[in-house]
């Protein structure tokens, strides 16, 4: 790849240094002072200037299929679906300003180029014009401001009522840990002073409410449900990312945060959706190609905050199920008390305890 | 006077006392002091000298800064192939095998980052420009306060210097990205370049806010107060007003983030946690409780939301000059682009929470920021529709300066329209800290300050160095670097709309990510031929500072006033009295008027009304 690198760029060199030579010749030869604009240099750079935003305009096209039919699958939660409406509806404006806007800054550039028997127009303001696109852009963003801010509170200020499920989602170097609370459905005290090798949580062994508490590796919840994703950090700021549900929340430490969402999809039926079998089947492609073991889907929590060496190495398995199939799940986990080794006491795991954490 | 008596002024009146720079009489008596090399081109305390120091110190970073990403750019493409470059450069420590070492990956991302950020355009392009057209537009024989200016540019120069540094020292450069979030960057356990590396980074930072403050204070004083005689403020040139803001919001951002770098250094050294609580690493549990990382967050972007506009105003500055002259026609809208600025500038800070959408800060607030982002894009549309009209009905001369400003006024449309994405809050919740981001802010602040920066040394090299770049090779850079620069940065957009988070060393953790690959790659190839590009760049610079052609005195047919003075470095700029200023720097192709421009010196007709006015 380098070798190949370093021989396309020589000879780019050379071709480049061959034009350079011609056209310095050409213009010693006419006598022009080489550096002064001629209509010649206007009337090639007008014509490059239409050439290259037709170009342009021709690869970003190709660009929002080929690429833009790769990006994310339909949103798997109630919440993603109202954020996608809303991206939509921006992405019409976006790109119709995209297209216009550099369309019609282009065409200027190419049907003004300058000739040595033209001359300006002395227009110096419009205040109507101006008034328009002062006016115009201010509606429409009123619009997204008002359609974006209802739905932000929606999503992150409605109360959260006490019934909704609430599963601790923990962040360390270089991984992610969950703790659902069990039958007595409460989460037990934790403090970082309480971490050991035995406990990478801190739960305070002396609440009640923690003996029950199941502590894992992968995120298990039921469909169709909310649930109140509640966050702490032990280290340095992570970043909670599930792109599928369009959710995503910093984990702080020495502070709380949450995320509140409905998913919608099960893994399983995810996996059957159109969009995500052609994506599964085309990676999988690519895969064999290299001789790599073929993948299924699966939803996916990322660390989205710079956390160190490891930071794009730290993720965790979300799956989505049904209620049965949850709570049989739920069942089958050792919880925090059954899985102690030996009793952890406030006292015995302070500072002292070192180097055990990984 | 003739030519030989001036040349002779030239060379000798260099020390022009200061009680000599605002009075009219010619300066035929000689001055006879002779200067040293050292008080010359080293301590210089003139605005052109510095500006040129400024200019050339911001091109070798930007040059290490573009190392630095294309060395990235090859281990996201083709990650764990070895290249030979990448050992080369950094060594068997970084890079073994020439395969990129993780923490080298994100010391690179931070440094790149941090040199783009502040040292090529804040320090760069500020430094350069607002030195020297500052005074030159305004009319004014140097800055308010030479010796301060010399020593901006020294702080500049140091501040450099231990950035760079920090790439040679044990556990690597600072590696926590540019924004250098606490904990992450407090705690020397959390990752090596949080050690001596981030030290230095602090250090260098800590020089470049008091390299920006003097320099700032120097350009607000020097506007308010030097202009000549008839420059009032309303027949500023677009460039002087953006400086000025751009200073303005400068000194009053500047000392939140030194406030913010200050704490982070006594919790680094000296045992407290104003950034730090109940934290657990390395086997510890640390004895800091009570302290909020999201304090840091709050201090940063204080100043970083300003800063993007620190970065975006001068370029756009230096296009509305460059656009105005080469399209033969008056900026259209002078007020409204006037108001613009300053309405932007205003805004910018009140809008530093969109950065923290999601970063467990109240809700509440975020409704409040989206609305006040959400406003920014109103000015800043007028000033992207403003360019456009200048150009409609012109007469468009396409020197490679105005190439470049055309490329900025595209590029920050580009940019700008998926900012509106992201200033709303439940939008940004899934592309928060994705390739998306990274494509929005290349585009609207990297590119079009890139491309503004540019566009102003072809436009006032010759001002810069008495000669003229050449003009073809000038073409193709543009030519390449704009196809580069969209091919680099377009595609970011579908990563991030993948899902594809940012400050990642490597994708290959996801399999889901396996067909975004190819998209990397190309990434990567425009990003070698944007390199490539800069090469034929620097060649024509280094060479035509040197050896290109004399330039004519005002060899685009300009109004302002930096084209008055003689193609030579005169100390004290004008070699006789100061010119007074009569109209607004926009008469171009004005109808009557026997040339297609009238510059701001000669005297309005009877009957002839002043431009600009409504
Ligand atoms: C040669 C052209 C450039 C290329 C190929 C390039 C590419 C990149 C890439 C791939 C990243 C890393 C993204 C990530 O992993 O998060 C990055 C980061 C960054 N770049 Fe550039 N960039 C270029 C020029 C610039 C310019 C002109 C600026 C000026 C604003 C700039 C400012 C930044 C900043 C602020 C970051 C973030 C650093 C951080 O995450 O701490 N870059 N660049
Ligand atoms: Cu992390
Ligand atoms: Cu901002």
């Amino acid at each position: 790849m380098e070798f190949l690198i370093y021989l396309i760029l020589i000879l780019a060199a050379a071709t480049i240094w061959q034009i350079m030579r011609v056209v310095e010749l050409s213009n010693d030869l006419k006598g022009n002072d080489p550096n002064k604009v001629t209509e010649n240099d206007n009337r090639m750079n007008g014509v490059l200037m239409i050439t290259f935003i037709s170009v342009m305009f021709i690869w970003v096209i190709w660009q929002l299929f080929e690429y833009g039919s790769r990006t994310l699958p339909r949103a798997a939660s109630e919440e993603g679906q109202r954020i996608d409406d809303l991206m939509n509806f921006n992405w019409y404006i976006v790109i119709a300003v995209f297209f216009l806007t550099n369309g019609a800054l282009f065409l200027m550039a190419y049907k003004y180029y300058g000739r040595d028997k033209s001359k300006s127009a002395y227009i110096t303001h419009n205040n109507k014009l101006e008034m328009l696109w002062t006016g115009v852009p201010a509606v429409v963003l009123a619009v997204i401001i008002f359609w974006g801010i209802t739905l932000w509170n929606d999503v992150t200020q409605s109360e959260i009522s006490k019934d909704v499920r609430r599963v601790e989602v923990y962040s360390k170097q270089f991984n992610w840990v969950a703790r659902y609370s069990g039958a007595d459905k409460e989460l037990g005290k934790a403090s970082f002073r309480y971490i050991s090798a035995t406990n990478e949580l801190g739960l305070d062994s002396t609440d009640q409410h923690a003996q029950d508490d199941i502590v894992v590796g992968e995120l298990y919840l039921p469909v169709n449900e909310d649930v109140n994703l509640v966050f702490r950090s032990q280290d340095v700021i992570h970043s909670a990312f599930l792109p599928h549900f369009r959710a995503q929340m910093n984990t702080v430490p020495g502070m709380q945060t949450n995320f509140k969402f409905k998913p919608t999809i099960t893994t399983a039926d995810m996996r059957k959706d159109p969009d995500v079998v052609g994506h599964i089947a085309e990676v999988n492609a690519i895969r064999k190609a290299k001789g790599e073991k073929p993948i299924v889907f699966d939803y996916w929590l990322l660390c989205n905050k710079i956390c160190g060496a490891s930071h794009w190495n730290m993720k965790m398995k979300v799956v989505i199920v049904s209620r049965k199939e949850y709570d049989i799940w739920l069942a089958g986990q050792k919880t925090f008390g059954g899985a102690k080794t030996a009793p952890v006491t406030a006292e015995a795991s302070g500072k002292e305890k070192t180097d055990t954490i990984k | 006077m003739g030519t030989a008596h001036h040349e002779h002024h030239d060379l000798h009146a260099q020390d022009l006392g200061k009680e000599h720079a605002h009075d009219d009489h010619h300066h035929d008596d000689h001055h006879h002091h002779e200067e040293s090399f050292i008080t010359k081109y080293v301590f210089s305390m003139d605005h052109k000298t510095i500006s040129r120091q400024f200019l050339i110190t911001a091109v070798i970073m930007a040059v290490i800064g573009m190392m630095m990403s294309i060395l990235f750019r090859l281990q996201l493409a083709w990650p764990g192939e070895k290249f030979a470059i990448a050992n080369a450069l950094l060594g068997d420590k970084w890079a073994p095998e020439g395969i990129l070492d993780p923490n080298m990956y994100m010391g690179l991302v931070t440094i790149h980052g941090t040199i783009m950020v502040f040292m090529v355009l804040t320090g760069g392009l500020s430094g350069t420009f607002s030195n020297l057209l500052i005074p030159y537009q305004i009319g004014a024989r140097d800055m308010a306060s030479g010796f301060l200016n010399m020593l901006s540019y020294w702080f500049f120069f140091a501040s450099s210097l231990f950035m760079v540094m920090g790439m040679f020292v044990e556990g690597g450069p600072a590696s926590g990205g540019w924004t250098v979030y606490p904990p992450l960057s407090a705690l020397p356990q959390a990752m090596p370049g949080s050690g001596l590396g981030m030290t230095l980074w602090l250090v260098s930072m800590s020089l470049f806010i008091v390299s920006s403050l003097l320099g700032g204070l120097n350009y607000i004083i020097t506007v308010l107060n030097m202009r000549t005689k008839g420059m009032k403020m309303t027949r500023l040139p677009l460039t002087i007003w953006a400086f000025f803001v751009t200073a303005i919001l400068g000194v009053l951002s500047f000392p939140v983030l030194f406030s913010a770098a200050l704490l982070l250094i006594f919790d680094r050294s000296f045992g407290t946690s104003f950034y730090l609580s109940e934290i657990y690493i390395d086997g510890h549990a640390l004895d800091n409780m009570g302290g909020s990382p999201i304090l840091f967050q709050h201090l940063f972007w204080f100043l970083g939301h300003p800063e993007v506009y620190i970065i975006i105003l001068p370029a756009l500055g230096l296009t509305s000059e460059i656009i105005s002259v080469n399209a033969r026609k008056p900026i259209f809208g002078y007020r409204a682009m006037v108001t613009s600025i300053l309405a932007i500038g205003f805004l910018s800070f009140i809008v530093w929470g969109h950065h923290m959408y999601i970063t467990g800060m109240n809700p509440f607030l975020g409704s409040v920021f989206v609305f006040t982002t959400l406003l920014i894009a109103i000015p800043s549309a007028v000033k992207a529709f403003n360019y456009i009209t200048t150009l409609w009905k012109g007469n468009i001369q396409f020197t490679p300066g105005m190439m470049f400003a055309i490329g900025l006024v595209s590029t920050f449309v580009t940019g700008g329209v998926t900012g509106i994405i992201l200033a709303d809050s439940a939008l940004d919740i899934p592309l928060h800290d994705t390739y998306f981001v990274v494509a929005h802010f290349h585009i609207v602040m990297g590119l079009s300050a890139i491309l503004g920066m540019i566009a102003g040394v072809y436009h006032w090299f010759p001002k810069l160095f008495l000669r003229q770049m050449n003009k073809n090779m000038g073409y193709i850079h543009f030519w390449l670097t704009f196809i580069a620069a969209y091919g680099v940065f377009f595609p970011m957009h579908f990563l991030g709309l993948s899902g594809v988070p940012r400050r990642y060393y490597t994708n290959t953790a996801f399999p889901i990510f396996d067909n975004l690959q190819d998209i990397n790659e190309v990434v990567t190839w425009f990003a070698i031929l944007g390199a490539f590009a800069q090469v034929i760049f620097l060649f024509n610079f280094f060479y035509s500072m040197f050896r290109g052609p004399k330039s004519p005195q005002n060899p685009y047919g300009a109004n302002t006033l930096e084209w008055t003075t003689p193609m030579a470095h005169t100390h004290g700029n004008w070699p006789g009295a100061i010119p007074e200023v009569h109209r607004w720097p926009y008469d171009y192709s004005k109808p009557g008027a026997e040339k297609d421009f009238i510059p701001q010196t000669v005297p309005l007709a009877e009957g002839e009304e002043d431009g600009g006015g409504h």
